[in-house]
């Protein structure tokens, strides 16, 4: 796959036409169609705007950065061309009105959305294995899971259908699929890109990132996708500016408390090689410990639920979604459509949230989460007092098998384990390919900094990426 | 380990606006007193002095100019979207 640089080069100087980058992505979609990475392919709405660049570059009209450059949208993003049904039978047939922000955004520079990538259902779970309209393969063996919740994103860059996906991120739904498919997979600070548009999960934590094969790349997408927006009023100010140098001498905090014997071998091994390789390009590498790691994920399925019951509240099968056909009065029609629209990790999640924000339990488990939140973010900043980025694993294993973990949804959170920290501070956070296991499944390792510091990360990655 | 039962379950699906099968019930009894388990550890962490974190970012009071956007989306956009309409409203069962 060429750099996205190199392909809106040749699309507006000429060399080559839009609807052929196009036509190429579709063929490759379609021949890759047994993963199953694609809910839905918008080939008439692509090769209509491909037609109208290339017309204008016919023209000598200006286009933008991402000229003819295809990419895949998440289903949980509204898109024109397709239904948005965020993988569930509840938005089965939902047409989005409108599209979000950031899918506007690269629109206006030229890119082009080729089709929406599957997902579990409402971005709940960590495999791609919740969705109501089956589950994605891992790009590297399709016997193992693509990740998720972002699963499908990953899988379709993972394969160079195109050099670019869009993905979110609450608890790691951009960087653990990233890391199980081999891809580049970045989650922004909280509030760097607009969220309006996307079907919300988990309002404190959700951020929209993409995946990409390279950190050059994803870069190009993330100064793209950064800014505010009137829409959403959690956005801040553009920060966003690509580094322009190597970032050098850094001091990296390898997190031992991310490296116990509960991790795959594999895993430690690749996370202590890429640190060595830090350290080889002038980086100084420190251990560092952090107490309240072990907790984040405790805290997460707290505060996460409650966000999901109360987000999850509008589909009611009244003014949009599908609605249960057999409910006689109001009330059965509300909780008919929502147990028959729902999969049942959407259902467990709200029961959840409506557990831990019930009168009597409210102290015990939300306000103890939040509490407990405000002492890992304090923890995040006094490590950032002497180191400048953290390393860790993006996860504890590599792909795990299809079917292996979905009895037991403890287990499945725990794949979440090294991602939900990060999420639960703001903080920017990105996964980078750094190795395979013996069985030939990639492995990605994690690294983590200071609010606003996306740029300083991808530039390390980058940096790294040359090294290589 | 955390005791929910059948009952709480119910409680919780009624909160939840849920109306769910039986076998659902009793396959949700489960997987909610094994999460419950696994979160209640948070017990052990002391956080008598500490405030609680609703937002990570230090955004306060953002304001726009009290104008109208509808974006370009019409009302027939959204009627549209209704799984069912009648003279311009969206149709529900009977409510009383």
């Amino acid at each position: 796959m060429a750099a996205i640089a190199s392909i809106a080069e040749s699309v507006s100087h000429g060399e080559r036409t839009a609807r052929s980058y196009v036509e190429e992505a579709l063929a490759k979609a379609k021949q890759h169609s047994d993963y199953h990475a694609f809910l839905s392919i918008t080939e008439e709405r692509a090769l209509k705007r491909a037609d109208e660049i290339d017309a204008r570059v016919k023209d000598g009209k200006a286009v933008g950065r991402l000229a003819g450059v295809c990419f895949v949208v998440k289903d949980n993003y509204l898109a024109f061309g397709a239904p948005t049904t965020a993988a569930s039978k509840i938005l089965e047939h939902f047409e989005a009105p409108i599209q979000a922000t950031v899918v506007e955004k690269l629109e206006v520079e030229g890119a082009i959305c080729i089709g929406k990538s599957n997902l579990d259902a409402f971005a709940h779970g960590g495999s791609t294995e919740n969705s109501a309209y089956g589950l994605t393969c891992n790009a590297y063996d399709k016997t193992k899971v693509a990740g998720g919740s972002s699963g499908g994103s990953a899988v379709v860059t993972a394969l160079d259908i195109v050099p670019f996906a869009l993905g979110s991120d609450t608890g790691g739904s951009i960087r653990q699929p990233a890391s199980f498919n081999g891809v580049v997979g970045i989650k922004p600070t909280y509030g760097m890109s607009s969220r309006f548009g996307v079907v919300a999960m988990a309002s404190s934590t959700d951020v929209m990132g993409c995946f990409a094969k390279t950190a050059e790349d994803a870069e190009i997408i993330t100064d793209i996708m950064a800014g505010q927006d009137v829409c959403d009023m959690t956005t801040l100010p553009d920060y966003f500016t690509p580094l322009r140098n190597e970032p050098q001498n850094l001091t990296i905090g390898l997190i031992d408390s991310a490296m116990t014997k509960d991790v795959d071998p594999e895993v430690r091994a690749v996370t202590e090689a890429y640190a060595e390789r830090l350290k080889a390009a002038g980086h100084t590498i420190e251990h560092v410990d952090m107490k309240m790691l072990k907790y984040a994920l405790a805290m997460y399925y707290i505060i996460v639920p409650a966000e999901v019951s109360s987000n999850l509240a509008r589909y009611d099968g009244i003014r949009y979604g599908t609605r249960s056909q057999s409910a006689k009065s109001l009330a059965e029609l509300y909780g008919k459509s929502r147990d028959e629209g729902f999969m049942p990790e959407n259902k467990r999640r709200i029961m959840i949230g409506s557990y831990v924000l019930s009168s009597g339990y409210f102290d015990a488990y939300y306000l103890q989460a939040q509490k407990a939140r405000t002492l890992l973010i304090r923890e995040f900043a006094a490590l950032f007092e002497k180191v400048d980025v953290l390393l860790l694993p993006t996860a504890p294993t590599p792909a795990f098998g299809i079917g292996e973990n979905v009895n037991d949804p403890v287990k499945m959170y725990l794949a979440d384990i090294m991602t939900v920290p990060a999420s639960l501070a703001g903080l920017p956070a990105l996964s980078v390919p750094a190795g395979t296991s013996k069985t030939g499944l990639p492995i990605g390792v994690q690294m983590i900094g200071p609010m606003q510091s996306d740029a300083l990360l991808l530039a390390l990655s980058k940096s790294m990426e040359s090294a290589i | 380990m955390s005791n929910v039962t059948t009952d709480d379950v119910q409680r919780l699906a009624v909160l939840s606006n849920l109306q769910l099968s039986d076998d659902e019930v009793s396959g949700l009894t489960k997987d909610i007193s094994e999460i419950l388990t696994y979160i209640e550890q948070l017990a052990d962490i002391d956080t008598s002095e500490v405030e609680p974190t609703y937002l990570v970012s230090s955004l306060e009071n953002v304001w726009r100019q009290d104008v109208i956007d509808d974006g370009g989306v019409t009302r027939d956009h959204l009627l549209a979207l209704a799984p069912d309409s009648h003279d311009n409203q969206v149709k529900v069962p009977k409510v009383l």
